[in-house]
């Protein structure tokens, strides 16, 4: 036997002036297991939160029902209420008598009064079978893996080592430093991009909190938040790092040159090599793929620090949370062939040309440079015909900082940038571009069609309309640099595969939201920083960064996290391990295993991984036998809320169910309330956390038992934090719509509508066309119910 | 070309009707020129392909008076390169029909000597009505 305590408020007057109260207290009273009901003017205030306490204590509450505002609103306040008098705060309902019902329906009041009851009701008779759960908490540790050793990669390890935490850092290449190791100057401080980047490569080494994995890839990752199991995979070097002095004498004897990667094949290096003169870690490596194995670095390397032996190694570990910091690829200027790049020696791209000023500074420009030079802008960029409809947002910036270094080392040459739009939008970045007209770089608008190259001169014309003039400008270059944009790294694939992370329609890696976590994914523990996520400049690259790091440490600190214990359960009498659920998973949370039964033998089961469920509940919809539910939102409660929202109906009324989504739908019906805005009496909301809850058979039932209408509104697909809600909302609903119709009943009864949280009018048209549907259809004839009803359990569902 | 536009109702409807005629969402276009550059005729052209772009976007009508669409071989270079995906011989054509529609001939088909049209070619008259180059 429960013993329920409901108390309904006034709120002083938002609610009593227009729903009768006592009358809804009085219903309250007739009840079962209803032992204790009061009405009171501010059930939030402080006498009111007391009176709760007071009353759990003398009259042994077990449940608690509030009739008052949203739970949305004061549910936080009269959780920790219950969690003050030793309750669970999870054996609280809220019946939303104000936002659902004296607000929407003020101009009704006895009508209003009639729903507020059934609300009260529907609350009641969800906690009745509430359980007393606890929430979820969860040990986690202070490691974390950082996938990828760029600027953000780096600045995410060192604040995370400083910060006391242990950082794995992977970096594929044999150096970290990333681009920015291969950049000249940075904009718009021209700063030397060495200079300061080198420092905060040591600080790596250096910091006792990190370990530093370099030409090492992710092979492999498993688990879940707190503990992912990483495999790393460490290529051989053939040199020991501890031993090398770097004197390079080994390089000196080698035979085997091939194309420098630092230098974008502008220069050469050895098989044996220094990945960059201020590479870190600071040691020579042998290129497995071009060396012979001759030997005579062996004999010339006085430390011994050589061993051609030497093999890669497989290194395992366990991490809590993961940042990835992946970065990006330039875009292939070969894919843009009407700029030649490739074909015509005289069409280099800006990474190119970053390496020719720094070479040039030690006086070895690499290559020729000549005095008549042209950018062209977006190259790889805001061009579908490459399939890229995005700004790469920094090609404006260097453009306008490497014309700039060229004319200002030679003011004799003449140099022309041709933009689309120069957008100049950062700290500083205005006042550089004007720098750069000021020391007489051109900028001319127009995106160049294509260019020609001279057989014999090997110089290029260039052909472009300047858009302001209107007329074609038909120009020769002695070079032409193309500003190539960024475009997703490929290795992020394997890395964003393995992790389950979404991307955005440009490729890049997407944030769990655009606004309030821009370095959080849907998968918990793991992070973004940097251009892994879109393109961004060093200093936004940093920033987030520290942002990345500074979420991670938010779950790390405490030594545990915990979670609403809003998550799937198995029952376990009822399983038979078919499977089917663990398909369905979007979390990969469910898993088949064996069980021992009680006379010996074995059989599977379903088990739930709780620190990986999220609570959605679409597992439940696929379940043939019911063995899956939903804490919080069982199925018993759910078809007890059903019942209740159907058994105050009168002879001549009409039912809509309308299942809200707790994301969006709900919140869009308190806003609704809040703006005043009426609509159909028919309707009754029930709170759910994703409409991929209900289950074909929880519909079915529901219509069996008298509902006119059923109405799924949930989140839009592209903002809903589960996103194959809807895609399983419209397989159950197209599922339960055929039932339906063979049985004569009018599928379109049962409808899904996305929403989003400022589409108050759509929310109104909505249950109100639906209402009006029903209402012309008429009722489901009680023959036609009666027959559904028996046939769902023995039948469809048997 | 006038130094001054004002743009009225009739303005976006004239947009609205080449936008239509061509499928094309013209205002998509960010005149980047690149139509204009890898136009084989844009020497011979009064405007640039980019320029009727521009001016069918206010919905200038005076660009059915410039004679640019009607130099157009077609060649298709401008929709190859457009890095905005749009089809600009098809913002020309819609323009061309436009005009074509409005049935100003400059020959007189009726005036033209028996003996001389059975010499003339009958494409060369064909294209008479389709051609405004001149």
């Amino acid at each position: 036997m429960k013993r329920i305590g409901v108390y309904v408020c006034h709120c002083g007057g938002n609610i009593s002036e227009v729903v009768d109260v006592k009358k809804v207290a009085e219903t309250a009273k007739e009840q079962g297991e209803v032992v204790l009901v009061r009405d009171h003017e501010h059930m939030c205030s402080e006498t009111g939160q007391n009176l709760v306490i007071e009353d759990i204590k003398e009259h042994k509450l077990d449940k608690v029902v509030i009739a008052a505002c949203s739970p949305q609103f004061q549910g936080p306040t009269f959780k920790a209420t219950l969690e003050k008098a030793g309750l669970s705060p999870y054996v609280l309902e809220m019946a939303n008598i104000r936002e659902h019902c004296a607000w929407p329906h003020f101009h009704d009041p006895d009508q209003a009064t009639e729903k507020a009851k059934g609300l009260t009701n529907i609350a009641i008779a969800k906690a009745r079978l509430d359980e007393p759960l606890t929430k979820k908490k969860f040990p986690i540790g202070k490691r974390v893996l950082v996938v990828g050793g760029g600027i953000a990669g780096i600045q995410t390890s060192l604040d995370l080592g400083d910060a006391g935490f242990d950082v794995f850092l992977v970096e594929k290449n044999p150096s970290i430093g990333g681009k920015m190791l291969q950049l000249s100057r940075t904009f718009p401080t021209e700063d030397c991009a060495a200079c300061i980047l080198s420092p905060k490569m040591a600080d790596v080494v250096s910091n006792e909190n990190i370990h530093l994995y370099s030409y090492t890839e992710v092979k492999d990752i498993s688990g879940y938040l707190g503990n992912y199991e990483v495999t790393l995979e460490k290529k051989a070097t053939y040199v020991d790092p501890d031993k090398c002095t770097s004197c390079g004498l080994c390089a000196n004897v080698c035979p085997i040159k091939v194309p420098n990667e630092v230098d974008e094949g502008l220069s050469e290096r050895k098989a044996i090599y220094l990945a960059s003169p201020i590479a870190v870690p600071h040691s020579y490596l042998i290129d497995d793929n071009v060396c012979i194995k001759c030997g005579r670095c062996v004999k010339v390397c006085d430390p011994k620090a050589i061993d051609l032996e030497s093999s890669g190694e497989q290194i395992k570990l366990t991490v809590d949370t993961i940042v990835v910091a992946t970065g990006y690829d330039i875009f292939d200027a070969h894919r843009k062939a009407v700029y030649g790049y490739g074909r015509f020696e005289n069409v280099i791209t800006s990474l190119e040309l970053e390496r020719m000023i720094v070479h040039s500074a030690e006086g070895n420009p690499l290559r020729p440079m000549g005095k008549r030079i042209a950018f062209i802008q977006c190259v790889g960029s805001r061009d579908e015909q490459v399939g890229n409809e995005y700004c790469s947002r920094i090609c404006c910036m260097y453009a306008t900082k490497l014309s700039q270094l060229v004319k200002r080392s030679d003011p004799s040459r003449d140099v022309y940038v041709f933009y689309t739009d120069l957008r100049a939008y950062g700290k500083g970045f205005e006042e550089y571009y004007k720098r750069g007209q000021n020391e007489g770089v051109k900028f001319v608008r127009g995106r160049p069609a294509e260019l020609i190259e001279d057989p014999e001169t090997k110089k290029i014309t260039l052909r472009v309309e300047d858009t302001l003039t209107r007329s074609l400008i038909e120009s020769e270059f002695d070079l032409v640099v193309l500003s190539v944009g960024l475009e997703p790294n490929k290795g992020t694939e394997k890395v964003a595969d393995m992790l389950r992370l979404a991307k955005s329609p440009d490729g890049f890696l997407q944030e769990a939201h655009p606004k309030f976590r821009p370095v959080d994914t849907l998968t918990d523990g793991v992070f973004l920083a940097g251009t892994v996520q879109g393109p961004k400049d060093i200093p936004d690259t940093v920033a987030q960064a520290s942002a990345a790091a500074a979420r991670a440490i938010r779950l790390m600190n405490k030594g545990e996290y915990d979670v609403d214990p809003v998550m799937a359960f198995v029952h376990t009498d009822k399983c038979d391990g078919c499977g089917l659920c663990v398909e369905h998973c979007p979390f990969n949370a469910i898993s088949i295993v064996d069980r021992k039964t009680d006379d010996g033998s074995s059989s599977k089961v379903a088990e739930i991984n709780e620190a990986m469920c999220k609570g959605c509940g679409s597992c439940t919809a696929y379940c043939p036998l019911d063995a899956l539910d939903l804490h919080c939102y069982t199925n018993d409660q759910l078809l007890a809320e059903i019942e209740a929202a159907l058994t105050d109906k009168k002879e001549g009324d009409y039912r809509v169910i309308v299942f809200a989504d707790d994301m969006t739908a709900y919140r869009l019906a308190d806003n609704v309330g809040t703006a005043k805005k009426g609509y159909s009496l028919d309707s009754r909301i029930i709170r759910i956390p994703s409409g991929s809850r209900i289950t074909p058979k929880l519909m079915l039932k529901a219509i069996s038992l008298g509902a006119d209408g059923i109405l799924f509104g949930e989140s839009e697909q592209k903002s809903n934090p589960f996103s194959h809600s809807v895609a399983t909302i419209q397989e159950n609903v197209s599922k339960v719509q055929k039932i339906l119709e063979e049985y004569g009943i009018e599928k379109d009864r049962v409808r899904l509508v996305q929403f989003v949280t400022v589409m108050l009018t759509g929310f109104v048209n909505n249950i109100n066309t639906l209402s009006d549907f029903v209402r012309n259809l008429g009722p489901v004839p009680e023959d036609v119910k009666e027959k559904l009803g028996k046939t769902i359990d023995e039948k469809l569902f048997g | 070309m006038a130094r001054k536009i004002v743009i009225t109702s009739e303005n976006v409807a004239f947009l609205k009707k080449i936008s239509e005629l061509s499928d094309q969402v013209i205002t998509r276009c960010d005149q980047c020129g690149t139509c204009s550059g890898s136009c084989p005729m844009v020497e011979e052209m009064d405007i640039t392909p980019a320029q009727i772009m521009r001016m069918v976007q206010l919905g200038q009508k005076e660009v059915m008076d410039t004679k640019a669409m009607w130099i157009c071989a077609s060649c298709f270079a401008c929709t190859v390169r457009c890095p905005r995906g749009l089809d600009v011989s098809k913002v020309a054509e819609a323009l061309r029909q436009v005009k074509l529609r409005q049935a100003i001939d400059y020959i007189d088909v009726n005036g033209i000597p028996d003996e001389e049209m059975e010499r003339l070619p009958q494409i060369a008259i064909v294209s008479s009505f389709r051609k405004f180059t001149g």
